[in-house]
């Protein structure tokens, strides 16, 4: 089962390495990390994609709590967030293939953001699915290169996770 | 954002208009000094010089010098664990910090407030393989409440504050403060109290009201009820508040090992030990119990052996500090997330009113109890090979020597016959390595407490395995006047290694033996070693010396003693739980098992 979940930390040197350690001391995999700055100055926020039961999840979640610069952390629910995936896609072409390959690219609501005479590299933001789809699309053609961002992910509506903490 | 001033003693010193320039050598000293930092525990080296320059000029902190880091450490661990106070030890960078991390992680493991300072390189110097150079932060992340390092010196008085407040209050554990040797030389105002702003620092202290209230209901409706009481009661200084709680329930109490002394042994009510060494009344009241009260316990499985077996018709009710304990090992039907003080305190008001519409009748419960303790009593059999045995010295020491005293041990067999034999009356006196089970914590862990507590006899009940680890200290107990009495129980091997090769590895003693005891060649000689230190040393071979020499140690106060036990290497641990398998398979002695629900 996988797990999303969104922590505000202080912005502290080795505060990833404490984060990741915690993960990997449990044996778990993080599938996508993203970390970035947050709206509060020296505050970060990190979404981590986990896959792992919902008891050893509730564990590493505790003991993530404990670390002195995580502030808070949510496990978010699916179906109530916005979910974001970014990825570049460094794809082969000929003269045979490149309208083909704009084609797909326009479909998907991709950007073509570096051309050469043999390659293009395409941007394209969405959903898991969405990113997953297109790179499929495109796979025959030759991926030669793929850099891709960790999934973000906010919650749905006007509430936010620093509000919770920081209202009184 | 929650930014709080630290709730630390104050500086005695007025404050001046303007702020005094220190060195952040001069910031960490005046720091130590603020927070009512008394002695402390370390050994000097290059990165740590300029810090050791101060210190050298302290007037209000004694500096105990060490003969290795691991003893700084450990001594600082006795200090904290016989007092309850923050113990300090000090290192310098590389080598010196990582002899350190033992004894930081075994404070981890039995959460000891402990303040580890070590120096670090030149922050130009840093991340390139410099001269003892070690990452000591990233080393210590897993063993550590928290780490920091320092490299301006204006970031030293909240950071020191900081340390101090984290490594204290919550569930206490050991913080490491790293410090490169230019931010120890250079200067900067020193402003105090300082500002310490902690955001994600928030332990919960006071519990949810209803979950008191379901807790208590569960308390007077249970038929077998226990108090399963482990070392958070004595780090939460919640004694008194178990007593009255107790004997308004009158509900049998174990206590772990961790917790030996947080409810007195002498109190009807306490069954003894639980756990893999625990009495076969404490193990079996758990298993047959209805209510399991867990009070700052963690479900070590060294307490529950197989955990699906463990009290398998007892609801729980769990109360921690540490809200990651909840629920980790066993489903807790009533969690209480609280400091023990508060929710023993809490629960006792809770359950006066519970009892008043269902009235609790435990007199059958008792009645089995009773019938267990009475055939199951605690007890050892002579040695056939007529070599003195271990539980027999150690009962005298406990006997003679009295419930005031502080008892601290290594790791083995003597470790546990110190857990049954000797019988504690009080918190803070019973000092062990439990979690991490370091071999070489007694010495040093005595020594430390006997610098906390001077007015006290400290007896370290050592095996002749961990105390080849960490004797050095002597020589520091000798020269610094901390007449500690050592007790080696010199079975000539390591003995509970040996135990378990005896019961599950068809008795192949593969690299146990020491050879230090009877018919050896008695290397080293504990007598001579004793001697070459400046302490007194003697050898016990025949139980009519046993009380003498114990005595002797007892009334010698102008120096260390060490006593030589020679004991039987064939003495075992009893009754105990294999590994791996429920605790309804406790043995009361070898191929000896007592019979389950026979009523």
């Amino acid at each position: 089962m996988t797990h999303v979940l969104s922590l505000l930390v202080e912005d502290r040197p080795g505060l990833l390495t404490r984060v990741a350690g915690l993960f990997a001391r449990r044996g778990f995999n993080i599938e996508s990390l993203a970390v970035g700055a947050s709206e509060i100055p020296g505050l970060s926020r990190i979404t981590v994609v986990v896959d792992v039961e919902e008891l050893p999840l509730e564990q590493v979640t505790k003991q993530l709590n404990k670390l002195v610069n995580v502030i808070k952390i949510v496990e978010l629910d699916p179906l109530q967030t916005v979910e974001r995936e970014h990825m570049l896609l460094k794809v082969r072409v000929d003269n045979t293939t490149r309208s083909q390959i704009l084609e797909a690219a326009t479909l998907f609501r991709a950007r073509i953001v570096d051309v050469a005479t043999d390659a293009l590299v395409i941007e394209v933001t969405g959903d898991t699915a969405k990113v997953q789809a297109l790179l499929r699309v495109l796979e025959p053609y030759g991926i030669k290169e793929i850099a891709q961002s960790g999934l973000l992910a906010i919650g749905r509506g006007s509430k936010s996770i620093t509000e919770r903490v920081f209202k009184n | 954002m929650t930014t709080e001033t630290v709730a630390v003693p104050t500086s005695p010193t007025k404050r001046a208009a303007e702020p005094e320039i220190l060195t952040g050598s001069g910031a960490i000293l005046r720091s130590l000094e603020n927070l009512g930092v008394t002695d402390v525990f370390g050994l000097p080296g290059g990165a740590i010089m300029p810090f050791y320059d101060e210190l050298m000029s302290s007037k209000g902190i004694r500096h105990i010098l060490v003969r290795h880091e691991q003893g700084a450490g450990h001594a600082a661990e006795g200090y904290a664990a016989s007092t309850g106070r923050l113990g300090v030890c000090i290192a310098t960078s590389g080598p010196g910090a990582t002899n350190l991390v033992t004894a930081i992680a075994d404070a981890y493991m039995d959460s000891v407030p402990l303040l580890a300072i070590t120096g670090q390189v030149f922050s130009t110097l840093m991340g390139t393989d410099a001269f003892q150079e070690v990452d000591i932060v990233g080393i210590t992340m897993p063993i550590t409440k928290h780490s920091f390092l320092v490299t301006r010196p204006e970031d030293i008085p909240a950071t020191i504050a900081a340390a101090y407040l984290i490594a204290t209050t919550g569930r206490p554990g050991p913080v490491l403060v790293d410090v490169t040797k230019d931010c120890q030389q250079n200067s900067a105002p020193f402003i105090w109290p300082p500002k310490v702003d902690l955001p994600g620092y928030r332990p919960v202290v006071k519990a949810h009201g209803k979950q008191i209230q379901a807790a208590a209901q569960l308390l007077a409706e249970a038929k077998r009820p226990v108090f399963y009481v482990g070392g958070g009661v004595i780090r939460a200084k919640a004694s008194a508040e178990l007593l009255e709680l107790a004997e308004l329930v009158g509900a049998p109490i174990v206590t772990t090992l961790m917790a030996r002394g947080a409810f007195p042994d002498s109190n009807p009510l306490n069954l003894g030990m639980p756990g893999m060494h625990g009495t076969v009344p404490a193990v079996l009241a758990i298993q047959e119990s209805d209510l399991l009260i867990s009070l700052g316990a963690r479900f070590d499985d060294r307490v529950t052996g197989k955990p699906s077996e463990f009290a398998p018709n007892a609801k729980i009710v769990h109360v921690d500090i540490d809200p990651a304990e909840i629920s980790k090992i066993r489903f807790a039907d009533v969690p209480i997330v609280g400091d023990a003080k508060d929710v023993i305190a809490d629960l006792t008001i809770a359950f006066r009113e519970a009892i008043t519409t269902t009235p609790s009748d435990l007199t059958p419960w008792w009645e089995r109890l009773d019938l267990l303790r009475a055939r199951y009593p605690l007890g050892y059999d002579e040695t056939e090979d007529g070599l003195l045995s271990p539980q027999y010295v150690i009962q005298r020491i406990g006997q003679l020597t009295g419930p005031e005293a502080i008892y601290a041990s290594g790791v083995g067999q003597h470790q546990m016959w110190a857990a049954q034999y000797i019988k504690y009356e009080r918190p803070n006196a019973w000092l062990n390595s439990g979690g991490a089970g370091t071999m070489g914590y007694g010495v040093p862990a005595a020594m430390g407490a006997k610098v906390a507590e001077p007015e006290r006899t400290v007896w370290a009940i050592d095996g002749d395995g961990c105390f080849q680890m960490t004797n050095q200290e002597l020589a520091t107990c000798t020269i610094n006047k901390i007449p500690i009495k050592v007790a080696i129980i010199n079975n000539s091997s390591l003995g509970m290694v040996r135990q378990w090769q005896t019961l599950f590895y068809d008795g192949r003693h593969s690299f146990t033996d020491l050879n230090t005891g009877h018919d050896t060649v008695m290397i080293p000689d504990f007598v001579k070693m004793a001697d070459a230190y400046g302490a007194l040393g003697i050898r016990v071979r025949n139980k009519e010396d046993v009380d003498a020499a114990i005595k002797l140690a007892n009334e010698t106060n102008d120096r260390p003693v060490v006593i030589d036990f020679i004991v039987s290497p064939h003495s075992m641990v009893w009754p105990m739980v294999p590994q791996g398998v429920g605790n309804s398979n406790v043995q009361y002695a070898k191929d000896h098992a007592p019979s389950w629900e026979e009523e």
